[in-house]
């Protein structure tokens, strides 16, 4: 139920945005002012979109060909917006799960590493994460490029269907958000190391790495589980700018370009996809962070 | 080796327990940071002394020379000193990254107060909307932005501003709620003082000193996600020598001028290195001191 508020708002927050772009939305459909549409076939787009009508009741019929999940047609494309995504999502869902798996490998190793008490480690840990984090994608995009397709021609640069060309943008995505997440994760597995029941599950024989892969790790993840909701709209926004550099298709070159050339179906389309991702992301994570902490269960003791 | 003390705490036998109060010694990495924050200090307000050079001086017979001592970071396709682009680029890149960071702390600020002096309807209401907003990815909302006011370095600032102002908000509120129940702001109170003059002069004050650090971090990344827009050509547009669109314009040549893509680069990293850094410091030390 709140989920599907979240969605309604952002559906609105959405409609009454691209209401804001300055112009008239009937000339932006054929193609902007450029196109020199005649003035019969702006009056013709103009009814076929219903921009004639009220906003209130533009607004009360999105809303209700978005319940019927009809997302209209691109201006620019001039195929539906449903198509486009559909299109586009497979591959930044890929991209994006990928990149969030290596990204808490990444994480859970780092941390796991600093954590054994060596304080030259823990320096050298602490400060990959914080350079980690200070990357920016579109940089550090083009140095991978420069070092494992240009110098050393490993992986293309260029994201095609192969999974090598998957492995450059994979990482590119990954290393900020294991970053972010390590950082985290340090504090609160430090946290546990420090508490009662680490000292008595040392005491009962448990040896160190066990104790900090069988106790210990599962206080650490909860709070930067509660960050991938987070952390997959971060990926979303990397996407844009990752599969721009790699040519890859997907939603984010679909909404940089949708950007460019206003095209506000196909805009809009992408911002609902991202929130319900959002939300559906959001339900996830309560569910495991229930999983991994029986105490946040309903109706636990 | 770490050694664990009765009370259940790792004791570290080669470090000095840290002294319960007085200051602490500050890292080299903070020194490094502060080290360069006044170097992009200078290099904002008086580019001249550190970069005689004119950024956009061309001279087509020198393009695409590597680095040497005449041209410390190289020259560009138009024989430009990549240098002294990137010491004059530091004003419009840091400008975008501190008004992104004042926007979205204005607006989330003003998004705090209704919450927490709105009563429990301005609560909801930006409980809600923070809600809503927080499904929209930081560079989602910046884009949407840039859809309304179009391209340019103007709206690159305001879309980053506003996209980070959720985030803020949030930290704000808790801040806000955790001071109005204080017993210094019960003594204002009982002194007599207005709700409107508790609010400036004993409420704000205290509730922002911990979001000093936070703004520290928030100018960082908000360097990075305007240079992002740059780079995708909807912020600053290349003749400028704006850190992300020299990136953008350098793609092109990746294969021969690597100096192009590294140095304005390591710039935009060593910014938000260092933000963070201080931001951590400013961090620490404001707990220390609480």
């Amino acid at each position: 139920m709140r989920a599907f508020i979240v969605l309604w708002a952002s559906a609105t927050l959405v409609f009454f945005i691209t209401r804001l772009v300055p112009g008239d939305p009937a000339e932006a459909a054929l193609g902007g002012p450029g196109s020199q549409a005649s003035e019969e076939a702006v009056e013709a787009v103009r009814r076929q979109f219903g921009f004639d009508q009220p906003l209130v009741v533009q607004y009360g019929i999105a809303m209700l060909s978005l319940l019927r999940l009809d997302l209209g047609s691109s201006y620019a494309l001039r195929q539906p917006v449903a198509t486009i995504l559909l299109d586009a999502v497979p591959g930044t869902l890929v991209l994006a799960v990928l990149a969030l798996l290596v990204a808490w490998i990444l994480a859970i190793g780092l941390t796991l590493a600093q954590s054994q008490g060596s304080r030259i480690a823990a320096r050298i840990g602490d400060t990959l994460e914080i350079v980690a984090s200070a990357l920016p994608h579109f940089w550090l995009a083009t140095i991978l490029i420069a070092v494992f397709s240009t110098a050393l021609s490993w992986f293309p640069p260029v994201s095609t269907g192969t999974p090598t060309g998957l492995v450059l943008p994979v990482v590119t995505l990954a290393v900020p958000i294991a970053g972010f997440l390590a950082q985290v994760m340090r504090g609160s597995l430090q946290e546990a190391l420090d508490a009662p029941f680490a000292t008595s599950a040392l005491a009962r024989g448990e040896t160190r790495v066990g104790l900090r892969v069988r106790h210990a790790l599962r206080h650490a993840a909860l709070p930067a589980l509660g960050l991938s909701a987070w952390a997959f709209g971060y990926l979303i926004g990397g996407a844009v700018v990752v599969e721009t550099i790699f040519a890859r298709p997907g939603l984010g070159r679909t909404l940089l370009s949708a950007i460019t050339v206003r095209d506000i179906p196909v805009v809009t389309g992408v911002v609902l996809v991202s929130a319900l991702v959002y939300v559906i992301l959001t339900l996830v994570t309560d569910a495991v962070t229930r999983l991994v902490d029986p105490r946040t269960a309903v109706g636990g003791r | 080796m770490t050694m664990t003390a009765v009370d259940g705490r790792s004791v570290d036998p080669l470090r000095p327990p840290a002294p319960p109060t007085g200051r602490r010694r500050v890292g080299p990495g903070v020194v490094l940071s502060v080290g360069f924050a006044a170097f992009l200090a200078l290099a904002c307000f008086a580019p001249g002394l550190i970069a005689p050079q004119d950024p956009a001086a061309v001279a087509p017979l020198d393009a695409f020379s590597p680095p040497s001592f005449s041209h410390w970071f190289g020259t560009d396709e138009s024989g430009r000193d990549v240098y002294t682009r990137v010491v004059h680029g530091a004003g419009s890149s840091l400008v975008i990254g501190f008004a992104a960071t004042a926007i979205g702390l204005v607006t989330a600020l003003l998004l705090g107060v209704l919450a927490v002096f709105g009563g429990r309807i301005g609560d909801a209401i930006v409980g809600r909307a923070v809600e809503v907003l927080f499904a929209f990815p930081a560079l989602l909302s910046a884009l949407l932005v840039i859809l309304v006011l179009g391209p340019g370095p103007v709206a690159a600032t305001i879309a980053v501003g506003l996209s980070t102002a959720p985030g803020y908000a949030r930290i704000i509120r808790t801040s806000l709620l955790t001071v109005r129940s204080s017993g210094y702001v019960e003594a204002a109170r009982l002194l007599g003082h207005g709700p409107a003059r508790i609010l400036v002069r004993t409420i704000l004050p205290n509730a922002l000193s911990p979001l000093l650090a936070l703004a520290t971090l928030g100018v960082g990344q908000a360097v990075v996600w305007a240079s992002s827009l740059s780079f995708l050509g909807l912020g600053a547009q290349p003749p400028a020598p704006e850190w992300g669109a020299m990136l953008a314009s350098a793609r092109v040549y990746l294969t021969t001028a690597w100096w192009l893509t590294v140095f304005p680069g390591l710039m935009i990293v060593a910014t938000t290195l260092s933000a963070t850094a201080i931001g951590r410091a400013l961090d620490a030390r404001g707990r220390r001191a609480r």
